[in-house]
């Protein structure tokens, strides 16, 4: 059977450049990130994606503006791939009004209307109704929306998870649930805290047709993004898609990483999805060593202006303290 | 004038929504093919097809943060909860979502959702379904809180709750629903503003909800004891009127909360914390309050009806602020 437009990857040059592109600039993003929290430019919690790039550059691919992304707090991959500027996801991480929600999320909270990016929720779980909710707007509407909602496996502990896709595949609801499975809630790891560790059965389990990919392989997380997300569009409900991924440094910056060995860590590395992917383009053709330095130029170019525009933006006012609480107009 | 008991007077509202606007849409737990836990929307699955009168699951989370994000999608949904105590299973989305993603957001992203929900006493529910938790919700910023004690409120809130672009709760007293009043067929409703029920220049009767008929009765018999009692119904409890609550404070003098909360930490606390804050000095008596007994709801008639305000307790807290 042929498969409809949109559902292959079409792995030219020009869609390998942006694949790497798109999964440095995260990288080089959140190396800065952690840097400018060591000198307490950025503060708070600070969760970073490093090592899991490939799931959100490779999901991102399969949709389109009138889709609809919910995320967790570790979001700041998903706020860059999804379009949303770097500067103003690095103005939100200094709490500049200029960033990306005002200043008043910071890291955990980005939001953008433009792109339909519905958060950065740090309630685990807590955006899964969401993102059902904002796939029945579409369906009552007919509009031809996808609502894709990312979550770590820790996820699958919390009732919400359970109810939503137990929801959502009752409606026939076009959400596409992407499990970011890095093996630790936390500290947590899975086989602690799951009697069943296969997620993608558990949701299964909701008759929701479900698939668990390599989530170091940026190629395979696009494949069966677009199987799915073709899919939804059809109107055949919702899918769930297990990515296998690794986070390589702390789940937070507090944390010393007590409940896992280095060996673990190293043997992961070895397949970062960034060095894995160039590696296999160079050696196929699709790009040679040039384009990577271009890259790499490019966006440490990008990144060194997110730095400089969060760092001259300005503070909010005190005096506008209350707002955004409700609608201005019943104040 | 339409006689409409308060239950007609809800289902109603939300039948004239849905006419008026094909965003507005029924969610929760046996809303159609049982007509509501309280039989409000009783008929309107026939009227108005599944799609629009949404059966859900037992998931109060889901349901509740599926309406939010449909609002956030372009829908109205009204969200019913059955009784206060289960809208704990909901509270986070309620709490984490609904009152927050404008704020989290720098305003870019509101949450149009109602959430209309039984409460109160007074039916040998027990503990577990007949908790007044209205004044918990006032706390949150973000949210505003409606208590309709009349039936005219029951009709004229919901269609001003739809109106509003961020998440409004509704909490319907149980005792409530078989309530008859005559309402006027164009009446105007208004969802910021306490409402004098009784005028009185002696005590103020400061309530809401459940509590309204009681102190309307305990103010009918005060006035046979030459105590002039005003009852103010509060109407929203987020964010609460406070300019009539001093001003009918500043006429009477006195005050007396009537709240089915607790005590503690609850909404009765901060009226008269805003009282002493704003009038203190036109008073002539330290304010009162009626509460509910600081114990889970008992299942035994008796005992339930002790733990609750009632008009003698009503009574004799007045007569003890008058200094009789």
């Amino acid at each position: 059977m042929d498969h409809p437009a949109g559902t292959k990857v079409q792995l030219n040059r020009d869609h390998c450049l942006t694949l790497l592109r798109e999964m440095i600039r995260i990288r080089r993003f959140e190396e800065k990130c952690a840097e400018l929290y060591t000198v307490e430019k950025i503060r708070g919690f600070l969760h970073l994606y490093i090592g899991q790039e490939a799931v959100a550059v490779g999901v991102m691919q399969a949709l389109g503006a009138d889709d609809a992304v919910v995320a967790t707090y570790r979001e700041h991959g998903h706020a860059l791939a999804r379009g949303i500027p770097a500067t103003r996801i690095m103005a939100e991480m200094f709490g500049k009004q200029e960033g990306c929600s005002g200043g008043r999320g910071g890291s955990m909270h980005l939001f953008d209307k433009a792109n339909r990016f519905y958060g950065g929720n740090a309630i685990v779980a807590g955006g899964l109704p969401l993102a059902a909710g904002l796939a029945l707007a579409d369906q009552m509407q007919a509009k031809p929306g996808v609502s894709t909602c990312f979550f770590g496996e820790g996820a699958a502990a919390e009732g919400e998870f359970h109810e939503t896709l137990n929801l959502a595949a009752l409606w026939r609801l076009p959400v596409l649930f992407v499990c970011e499975n890095n093996l630790y809630a936390m500290g947590t790891a899975l086989g602690l805290s799951e009697s069943e560790t296969d997620l993608a059965a558990k949701a299964a389990s909701y008759r929701i047709a479900s698939e668990a990919v390599d989530g170091m392989n940026v190629v395979e997380v696009e494949a069966a993004a677009r199987r799915a997300v073709d899919s939804i569009r059809r109107g055949d409900g919702p899918r769930f898609l297990e990515c296998r991924t690794y986070r390589f440094r702390a789940h937070s910056m507090f944390d010393p990483q007590l409940y896992r060995d280095k060996s673990e860590i190293e043997i992961w590395m070895k397949r970062d999805p960034i060095v894995r992917f160039r590696d296999w383009a160079l050696k196929a053709g699709e790009m040679h060593d040039a384009d990577v330095t271009r890259i790499e130029a490019d966006v440490a170019a990008e990144v060194a202006q997110a730095v400089e525009f969060a760092e001259n933006g300005t503070w909010e006012p005190v005096d506008t303290l209350l707002h955004h609480v409700g609608a201005e107009s019943r104040l | 004038m339409t006689a409409l008991t308060y239950r007609d007077a809800v289902r109603e509202a939300i039948r004239e929504a849905m006419m008026a606007d094909p965003r507005v849409f029924l969610m929760g737990e046996d809303v159609g093919r049982y007509g509501g836990c309280y039989a409000v929307s009783k008929g309107l699955l026939e009227e108005f097809g599944p799609d629009r009168i949404r059966d859900t699951p037992l998931s109060e989370s889901a349901f509740t943060g599926i309406g939010m994000g449909a609002a956030m999608g372009g829908m109205r949904p009204i969200v019913e909860i059955m009784t206060c105590n289960f809208s704990l299973l909901a509270l986070d989305q309620i709490m984490n979502n609904a009152a927050t993603i404008r704020h989290m957001s720098g305003g870019q992203f509101n949450v149009p959702v109602v959430i209309r929900m039984a409460t109160g006493g007074g039916r040998q529910l027990a503990a577990q379904h007949s908790h007044s938790l209205e004044g918990w919700y006032a706390h949150i910023p973000g949210l505003r809180i409606l208590a309709p004690a009349t039936v005219e409120d029951a009709r004229g809130m919901l269609g001003q709750a739809l109106q509003d672009p961020d998440p409004v709760l509704i909490f319907e007293n149980a005792l409530l629903y078989n309530d008859s009043a005559d309402v006027p067929a164009d009446q105007r409703c208004d969802i910021d503003r306490a409402a004098i029920r009784r005028e009185g220049a002696d005590i103020s009767l400061i309530t809401y909800g459940g509590s309204l008929g009681k102190s309307l009765e305990a103010a009918h018999l005060l006035d046979a004891e030459g105590i002039g009692a005003e009852v103010l119904d509060l109407r929203v409890l987020r964010p609460l009127d406070e300019g009539a609550i001093l001003s009918s404070v500043a006429k009477t003098r006195r005050a007396l909360i009537v709240d089915e909360g607790w005590r503690s930490g609850g909404i009765s606390a901060e009226i008269i914390a805003r009282i002493v804050d704003g009038g203190f000095w036109s008073l002539d008596a330290p304010p009162a309050r009626v509460c509910s007994e600081e114990v889970p709801i008992p299942y035994p008639a008796h005992l339930e009806e002790a733990a609750l305000p009632s008009v003698e307790k009503i009574i004799a807290a007045a007569r003890t602020v008058m200094g009789r």
